[in-house]
């Protein structure tokens, strides 16, 4: 049997805005009244200024944090159907604001739901380098539709290497194999998913591809169904059902949170549910991974003694949620509906893009300055150093802020300023290794953040200029 | 050795436009309404004027570039004109390119001229601008409302206040301008307003309600400055005289140090001390008759008292409590209306304030002249603009007196 990697550490990031289906099917009943059926839960909702990108970003940073593993990965993987640039490299965005150096291997997968278990099963075949694998989608949904029900926007992250102290899991067996069974579709340029019928797809497809690959992976690592303790099977919790029973794995464990808080993430949704499998498991147990999308990736793995003591990212980040109590600002959140924000949503966002690679280290990376002659953090790097008992020349080396806290000095909420999900909340914060940086937060309430209060900082859209189409990102501070 | 502007350069004559919101009027026309009224009040005629400069803020929404606006409308005789640029302090800045002239004696009459025409956006609050290319990328697009609204928490935090508290001074420093800006037929908001109405006026920035903040508007104001040898050729009899004109800019502390602390402004202690050292006024808080300062938000009023050095670190929302800046107050300030009632056409500002102050010391002032420390009319009057926001900004200051 060929040699495979372990699974070294995962990280989430679900984002704080749920979503309640009892909110969507309220709202939608009147236009498609089955949609009250199945409105229980909440999905995942991501807020105006998070995109597949910047939700990678946040689930490579938990990763990265949770595990202990934080040498610099050789290769980075990003997997999604909804990477904001179809022709700039979204990978090499994420790898700039995880602050990797430029000789990371980058690579996007897209293309199919695949993707993330595409990524996972390449990864392991090379046991003897470290891959970090992010899946994330923000997947758009026709209003009333039973997508806009059963999606979530979500991401997640794996960490691929060989054997560790901290290894959570050691894979077994990792194989795919494609098909090209059209259960839905969207075409380049294309809004929204076009889904077939759920009834087609599991007799059609589901029940007959997946018992067969299960049974192939058992018997290539020579265990017994009994051995299987944890099915990963992204597909509805009564499909889920079935396909246990014919797969014979009945008594295993599946996952019923991520689609119940979160809903399904697309290309994320196997890494959730793994993370999911990975937080239950005991050292020793089976988990078996699938992953369905024009094919079906199968992916073993044997829990081992690091799932003990690793942090439990993904419950804390499903029991993190705040509830959104506004369709209509989720819609206007996508999109999908043309709200009339005034004048001052106007401005002309036009960016300057030979400014922006100069100075990309302060802009992606979020690095500052440290000044070697008297330690004074500042941002954004300067040529003069801004102590001014100091003020020396030429004596700042680049200083990372992306993960450092910061305290909020002032702030204000303003209501005249144009901002997607009004009021426009910004403010001076304090770094805690010194330097101050006027800057605007997110995911805060209205009323909800304090003089004093702790925050830490993450990756969002700062502003799209419609007129070029092009969207800018930067970091913003949020309550830690 | 220097030895300073005071009483090197005197006022000719100064002219202020009426503010307000002047749909029927551009730039040009309002240029000419402060200009003539400053030529007649002068004295003279226009081709005695031998050098000009501008203020003016927004060029891109209302004159365009350069001086050129300024000569053209007001058919200067081809002199050497210039325009500046400084923020909230263009106005200032202008006068202080025409003294400094006057004073070198490159020439024996100067023109300063401050114009802003806000309301040609279409939109209410100021227009938006840019913060630089770089700075566009990762600054808030902040408004100036927002930015001035935090020195209110951090304020409150550091000096234990509640806010509610905090709010109600600042809802006496509104009241008190609408109430000067009655006796003011120049101003655009001459209604008189209650501190119940401040406190529930509409949110603009926490925790700033649209009557916290100053109106926005159209005008122009400027001045025709000269040397006092000059003013006695030309017949003026009593002078204002520019004791003193400073200004201190933000060298990047604010925003990117830790030491300030967010709940003053940094800059205007460096200009007032200055500008004081200048006019040898030594103890502002008994030599000095009336202030006008750059109220574009009640806060910053509130916190520029202690700036100045007028009140106590920590003890302004008491001062204005007891009516210490009111009218009858011992330092009245916004005898004019300030910012909160002309409004804050930005190139103008600073150059309508010394006008009030220019009028206020000549015993002009009409139904709002103020009596002064002496019973016989103020002595020394102080103008303060704050150009930007609190995290980087041009504070000036200047004094004004009597020609001795």
């Amino acid at each position: 049997m060929t040699q495979l990697g372990c699974i070294n550490g995962y990280g989430v990031h679900v984002p704080r805005l749920r979503l309640a289906r009892e909110v969507i099917a309220t709202a939608m009943a009147w236009a498609s009244p089955p949609v009250r059926g199945p409105a229980r839960g909440s999905r995942a909702m991501a807020n105006w200024d998070e995109d597949a990108l910047t939700m990678a970003v946040e689930a490579a940073r938990n990763c990265r944090a949770a595990s202990a593993d934080v040498s610099t990965p050789q290769s980075l993987v990003f997997c999604s159907t909804t990477a904001p640039f179809v022709d700039r490299d979204d990978a090499v965005i994420l790898a700039g604001a995880l602050d990797l150096p430029s000789s990371v291997e980058t690579l996007n997968l897209s293309a199919s739901l695949r993707a993330a278990t595409n990524g996972l099963v390449n990864g392991l075949r090379r046991p003897g380098s470290t891959t970090l694998v992010v899946a994330s989608d923000l997947r758009l949904t026709r209003p009333g539709s039973s997508q806009e029900l059963t999606y979530g926007d979500a991401a997640a992250a794996m960490l691929l290497g060989p054997p560790c102290r901290q290894s959570l899991a050691t894979v077994l067996v990792a194989v795919g194999s494609n098909s090209d069974f059209v259960d839905h579709y969207r075409m380049s340029g294309a809004d929204f998913d076009y889904a077939l019928e759920e009834r087609w797809i599991r007799d059609e497809f589901l029940m007959k591809v997946i018992p067969t690959t299960v049974a192939q992976v058992l018997r290539s690592a020579g265990v017994g169904v009994e051995a299987v303790r944890h099915f990963v099977v992204p597909a509805s919790a009564a499909t889920a059902k079935r396909l246990a029973q014919a797969c014979g794995l009945a008594a295993a464990r599946r996952d019923d949170r991520v689609l119940m808080h979160c809903g399904d993430a697309g290309t994320a949704l196997p890494l959730l549910m793994l993370a999911d499998a990975l937080e239950a498991a005991v050292p020793g147990e089976l988990i078996l991974v699938l992953g369905v999308g024009q094919g079906v990736d199968a992916i073993l793995l044997q829990a081992e003694p690091g799932v003990q003591g690793a942090a439990k990212v993904l419950t804390r980040a499903l029991e993190s949620g705040r509830d959104e109590p506004s369709y209509v600002r989720y819609l206007s959140h996508r999109k999908l509906l043309d709200v009339d924000f005034g004048m001052r949503a106007e401005r002309d966002q036009r960016t300057a893009h030979s400014v922006a690679f100069r100075k990309r280290e302060s802009l992606t990376a979020f690095k500052g300055g440290r000044c070697e002659r008297c330690g004074t953090v500042q941002f954004p790097l300067a040529r003069v150093c801004v102590n001014p008992g100091c003020r020396a020349t030429d004596t700042q080396v680049p200083h990372r802020l992306a993960d450092s806290r910061g305290r909020v000095k002032s702030f204000t909420e303003d209501w005249q300023a144009y901002a997607a999900r009004p009021p426009y909340v910004y403010g001076n914060v304090e770094f805690s290794e010194g330097g101050n940086l006027l800057m605007e937060f997110t995911d805060v309430e209205t009323g909800g953040l304090k003089v004093n209060d702790s925050v830490r900082f993450v990756y969002r859209i700062k502003d799209e200029d419609r007129a070029r189409g092009f969207r800018r990102y930067f970091w913003k501070a949020t309550v830690a | 050795m220097k030895s300073g502007i005071k009483d090197k350069v005197v006022i000719a004559g100064m002219g202020c436009s009426r503010f307000g919101e002047r749909w029927e009027s551009g730039p040009d026309d309002l240029m000419v309404e402060a200009f003539e009224e400053a030529l007649a009040d002068a004295h003279i005629e226009r081709d005695q004027i031998e050098a000009a400069w501008l203020g003016v803020f927004f060029d891109e929404q209302n004159t365009g570039k350069s001086s050129l606006p300024m000569s053209i409308a007001l058919r200067l005789p081809n002199i050497p004109t210039t325009r500046v640029e400084n923020l909230c302090a263009t106005g200032t800045e202008a006068l202080r390119g025409a003294v400094y002239a006057v004073a070198a004696g490159a020439c024996e009459i100067a023109l300063a001229i401050g114009v802003e025409k806000l309301k040609d956006t279409g939109f209410g609050g100021l227009p938006e601008r840019t913060k630089g290319t770089f700075e566009d990328l990762y600054l808030p697009t902040s408004t100036a409302p927002g930015a001035f609204a935090q020195l209110a928490g951090a304020y409150a935090e550091r000096h234990r206040y509640s806010m509610e508290e905090l709010k109600r001074a600042m809802a006496h420093i509104s009241v008190k301008s609408h109430e000067n800006a009655t006796r003011n037929p120049k101003a655009h908001l001459r209604n008189r307003i209650t501190e119940r109405q401040v406190l529930d006026s509409t949110p603009i920035a926490y925790p700033l309600g649209v009557l916290d903040c100053c109106g926005v508007s159209d005008g122009a104001a400027c001045a025709i400055v000269t040397s006092p040898e000059m003013a006695r050729r030309l017949g003026l009899r009593e002078v204002v005289s520019v004791k003193a004109l400073q200004l201190a800019a933000s060298n990047g502390v604010e925003m990117g140090h830790q030491s300030w602390d967010g709940t003053h402004t940094l800059t205007t202690p460096i200009a007032a001390q200055r500008a004081y050292a200048e006019a040898g006024i030594r103890d502002p808080r008994a030599q000095i008759d009336l202030i006008e300062v750059h109220d574009c938000f009640s806060i910053t009023e509130l916190v520029l008292m202690e700036d100045l050095g007028l009140s106590d670190i920590g003890r302004a929302p008491h001062d204005v409590l007891d009516g210490r800046y009111d009218r009858d107050g011992a330092i009245p300030c916004q005898i004019d209306g300030g910012l909160k009632c002309f409004g804050h056409p930005i190139g103008a500002t600073g150059l309508r304030m010394a006008y009030e102050i220019y009028l206020q010391l000549l015993g002009r002032a009409g139904e709002r002249q103020l009596r002064g420390r002496s019973g016989n009319g103020p002595a020394f009057g102080l103008t303060h603009n704050l150009g930007g926001i609190p995290n980087r900004n041009v504070a000036s200051v200047s004094i004004l007196g009597l020609l001795s």
